[in-house]
């Protein structure tokens, strides 16, 4: 692979659609199935089309950030090099599952479902608390932020009062521009926080993840350090994400009135369901992409992808995709979106996809039925949008009602 | 129409138990798929579609 010539990533957004993927995308996705790129000047490939990315399932492609040469959507490798490391998601299996499933039991539809009741008080509450508050409001810090904290606080079994500290630390992390000193000091401050409180839960257990997580510890299954690590990455991707969803689900919704209108009136939960997978498909909030390197050499439409190669899976514009979706740049609340890949496709799929799906389903439902009369509080253009962050959405949302 | 399921590449996302919750089901341990017929009857068979299509393993195979 040559780089010259070729389109360099990270790729801008178009001035003025701040809820679809960068234009270069778009052209690359007509052109070729495949597209020879270049990021932060080295060589990789970008696969664009929605049919590409079921390569992801396939084994011969490594998400080991430790292999040579790995790129990811930061110049510099993600902050995995202190002691507790990037968790499973920069594993491969058979390692990467058996560290996934010690994990995944209360992410179960029946377990999330059982959930919804409190999810429920938790939105009814914070929604009574803006109402009575001040007028304009943020609805980032007022709702979008703490209710996916205060839920997977919940769930893992840490103190809700830490969240000033957790939430400034999981931004720095995610932040592609801070420098990798800031981005290790912040992975490092997050992993002392899970590592202590997993040796609390190993002599004072809980009924929670983390206790989990220390008994896996106790069993010798995990090191203490790995624990932690994977701790922190159920803390980070379990209140960043569903934040960002909330602020822009709602932004995208005040742009786009008769999409808003629907949701207003509708009390059937299939349609509120098909709202937040519509809006996932949509807004794409993880818009960096999914990043992979070839194990073993790989015939793709074509062309050969070598072992060592760099790979990356454009989710954004894969849902954005006509071939799957007819008029696909439009925000269509009605249409059947399930087969988005905003969670992402094979052996890496977000794990937390049915408590994401559960959140955003009580909120959608929620709150703009309670707040009818919800809009802007300044223009759009006034809007501070997150384009430099490994989960895109706003950094706060003044709102009236 | 008769269901296989690889258990070994499931991924626990819980789509095919929102699909088709009569034929899928998970363990309470990890949430890995479990399987309540491999047999369903012909009402369910776009249910079942629908589980094997949404699945983001590739973990469901039909053969009708």
């Amino acid at each position: 692979m040559s780089t010259d010539h070729v389109p360099e990533y990270p790729m801008p957004r178009a001035a003025g659609c701040p809820f679809d993927p960068p234009p270069l995308l778009k052209q690359l996705q007509e052109e070729a199935p495949l597209t020879p790129i270049s990021v932060f000047g080295k060589p990789a490939w970008m696969i664009t089309r929605y049919a590409g990315q079921r390569l992801l399932a396939d084994p011969r492609l490594s998400s080991d950030v430790s292999r040579p040469n790995f790129q990811g959507s930061s110049p510099q490798l993600l902050p995995q090099d202190d002691r507790f490391g990037a968790g499973f998601i920069a594993l491969d299996d058979p390692e990467h599952s058996r560290m996934r499933r010690m994990v995944t039991a209360p992410f179960t539809v029946k377990r999330v479902e059982a959930l919804r009741p409190k999810v429920q008080s938790i939105v009814d509450r914070l929604i009574d608390d803006l109402l009575a508050g001040p007028n304009p409001a943020d609805l980032m810090a007022a709702l979008a932020l703490p209710i996916p904290s205060l839920v997977i606080c919940e769930l893992l079994g840490v103190p809700y009062e830490n969240h000033d500290f957790f939430q400034q630390n999981s931004l720095s992390l995610l932040d592609t521009t801070a420098g990798p000193a800031d981005q290790l000091k912040a992975h490092s401050n997050l992993g002392s926080f899970l590592d202590e409180l997993i040796g609390q839960k190993i002599t004072n257990p809980g009924e929670d993840l983390l206790t989990d997580l220390a008994e896996q510890v106790r069993a010798g299954n995990l090191s203490r350090s790995e624990a932690a690590g994977n701790g922190l990455l159920m803390l980070v991707a379990g209140h960043e994400t569903t934040a960002n969803m909330i602020a822009l689900g709602t932004l995208a919704l005040l742009e786009h009135p008769d999409q808003f209108e629907l949701l207003k009136k509708t009390d059937d939960p299939s349609a509120v369901g098909g709202a937040v997978e519509e809006l996932l498909r949509y807004l794409n909030i993880a818009h960096k992409g999914r990043w992979r390197q070839v194990v073993e050499d790989i015939e793709f439409e074509g062309h050969t992808l070598k072992a060592g190669d760099n790979v990356v899976f454009a989710n954004n514009i894969a849902n954005r995709d006509p071939a799957v979706f007819a008029d696909p740049d439009t925000l269509d609340l009605t249409r059947d979106a399930r087969q988005h890949v905003a969670f992402g496709f094979g052996p890496h799929a977000c794990l937390g996809q049915p408590l994401a799906r559960m959140e955003l389903k009580v909120v959608y439902h929620t709150l703009y039925h309670r707040i009818p009369t919800l809009r802007l509080a300044v223009p759009l253009e006034e809007i501070p949008f997150k384009h430099d962050a490994t989960v895109y959405g706003v950094a706060s949302l003044p709102v009236t009602w | 129409m008769k269901i296989i399921v690889d258990q070994d590449k499931c991924v626990a996302s819980g789509q095919c138990v929102s699909s088709a919750p009569d034929v899928f089901d998970q363990r309470e341990d990890d949430g890995i798929v479990v399987l309540l017929n491999d047999n369903p009857p012909a009402g369910l068979a776009d249910d079942v579609r629908q589980a094997a299509a949404l699945c983001p393993a590739l973990v469901i195979t039909i053969v009708e």
